[in-house]
């Protein structure tokens, strides 16, 4: 009972952290239909931004704060210098945002340092909960904690306020939202900085969960991201959920069981998701 | 009476095609202008570019006398210039109502009125409110395209093909409706269907090969058979 307990809470708590960086460019590609590979680099600017306040403050609460500012202020840049020149050209989007991920990642070695960086939880974050027989990991549960507060809150502004309508409008017919004099590229820098804060925010929540960071976890993290999104189908955003917390789930019971299949396990759920349900497993309509 | 809208030799393409030549026409205030011509002649082209979202080559568009040429699809909408596209352009994963309050620029007494007017018009959006507008008909779907561009206090409708692909007695309606509205509104209206278009239009123009080549008043073009014949196939 112990062992399934850990291994669903370890699963959740992944999920939800791919699910930060997945809710993000599910968005991004739905709304705007740009294929954003420099989103990992926005993850590994939040971890490290993150982590060099918690160093000096040692308040994780302003950590994460900082994250979520450095989310921000990159995605402006990001969607402004990078991706505005390129809208509508998807050969063009991945070359240059691979080329920024790039940039982001060796730009963290030139800022903070290429070795690898040690993080722990604060104190209030340390240690367990014993519910009878089961041990809960407090920084697991805070992590799941945040994620589904992050999910309620995106999915309760984009269900009940006009902004969220204007969102979920945009992402199935972008020129028929513009004739209703609403500014699409407005609405589109807004959703992109959204997007960068949450990948940010992923990545200093990731940091005390694995432990350390480094600059090249950017790009793997990112690669789960983009299976999240076609699993869960492009530019939804509750899809995205289901696929990360599916993926979570899979790799963390595959790791125990079966660990040759852990790291392929991902990509066989996407591979059987687009075999048979290929708009991925919640659709949305265009 | 003084012109709301005024295209002066426009001319547009789409990618490499060189869709619109030379499009020139005026809009009367408080009436319906119908663009008549053959499928590809280049009226929803037309519309498109009024609107925006395709861009102008050569030539000009004016509005209230303010040049549009070129302005941004929102801001030309937020001029008051309401859009009804061909294909109605429903938010499918929306309902009924959210694809109204999406347009809704603002939620006061005037709004109000207009939406309980237009309600009135088209029960069945009343009836499927909380429906997500997908699972409605073609008919619904072309009455929630109409009200959503009515909504706003738009002093114009650019109105394209309404009467598509519905059934002959969802066209009465939606012709009743474009006629109630015709009261309050300046209408530009595209459409095939010529019973139709006689009956709403003021005055038309037709397109032929992206060119404007003939205008006059409705009532003259119901009795030119060679003209109906030769540039609309109406005999």
């Amino acid at each position: 009972m112990d062992l399934i307990a850990s291994l669903t809470i370890n699963g959740l708590a992944t999920g939800m952290l791919i699910f930060l960086l997945a809710a993000g460019l599910t968005l991004i590609f739905g709304l705007m239909s740009v294929l954003n590979f420099a989103h990992g680099g926005l993850f590994i600017w939040g971890a490290y931004t993150g982590v060099w306040i918690y160093s000096m403050s040692e308040s994780f609460f302003l950590a994460i704060i900082t994250a979520i500012i450095t989310g921000l202020v990159l995605g402006l840049i990001t969607e402004r210098l990078i991706i505005r020149p390129v809208y509508g050209n998807h050969i063009q989007q991945i070359l240059i945002t691979l080329g920024f991920m790039i940039v982001l990642q060796e730009l963290i070695k030139v800022v903070f340092g290429p070795d690898i960086k040690a993080v722990n939880a604060p104190a209030w974050l340390a240690g367990n909960f014993q519910v009878g027989e089961i041990t809960l990991i407090k920084y697991r549960l805070f992590i799941i904690a945040v994620g589904l507060l992050v999910f309620f809150t995106i999915y309760l502004i984009l269900k009940k306020t006009r902004i969220g309508l204007i969102v979920r409008a945009g992402v199935m017919n972008r020129e028929m939202v513009q004739t209703l004099g609403i500014n699409i590229r407005f609405v589109f820098m807004a959703v992109f900085m959204v997007g960068a804060a949450l990948a940010a925010l992923s990545g200093i929540l990731h940091a005390p969960y694995s432990g350390s960071i480094y600059a090249e976890m950017g790009l793997e993290f990112s690669i789960l991201a983009f299976i999240v999104v076609v699993i869960g189908g492009m530019g939804s955003f509750t899809g995205s959920l289901f696929a990360a917390l599916l993926v979570g789930l899979a790799q963390a019971y595959m790791a125990y069981y079966f660990p040759a299949l852990s790291l392929a396990v991902n990509m066989l759920i996407m591979v059987v998701v687009l075999v048979f349900r290929p708009q991925g497993l919640f659709k949305v309509k265009g | 009476m003084s012109s709301l809208l005024k295209l002066s030799q426009v001319e547009a393409h789409i990618g490499q095609f060189h869709i619109l030549h030379d499009i020139s026409f005026e809009v009367p205030k408080g009436e319906v202008t119908v663009l008549l011509g053959r499928n590809g002649a280049g009226k929803t082209t037309t519309l498109r570019t009024i609107m925006g979202l395709n861009p102008v080559y050569r030539g000009s568009i004016t509005y209230n006398g303010e040049q549009i040429t070129n302005l941004k699809p929102h801001l030309i909408a937020n001029k008051g210039i309401g859009y009804v596209p061909e294909d109605q352009g429903v938010f499918e994963d929306l309902t009924v109502g959210e694809n109204l309050r999406v347009a809704m620029k603002r939620e006061d007494e005037s709004t109000t009125e207009r939406l309980e007017w237009i309600l009135e018009l088209f029960p069945d959006l009343k009836k499927f409110w909380k429906k997500p507008s997908g699972q409605l008909s073609g008919g619904q779907k072309q009455m929630l395209a109409i009200a959503r561009a009515y909504v706003n206090e738009n002093d114009l409708l650019l109105i394209d093909e309404p009467s598509k692909g519905l059934a002959p007695i969802v066209v009465e309606k939606v012709m009743e409706t474009i006629l109630q509205m015709k009261e309050k509104t300046t209408i530009v209206l595209v459409e095939q269907n010529f019973m139709m278009a006689s009956k709403i239009g003021d005055q038309f123009y037709i397109i032929d090969d992206g060119q404007t080549v003939h205008n006059g008043l409705m009532g003259e073009l119901r009795e030119d058979k060679a003209l109906m014949k030769k540039y609309l196939g109406v005999s």
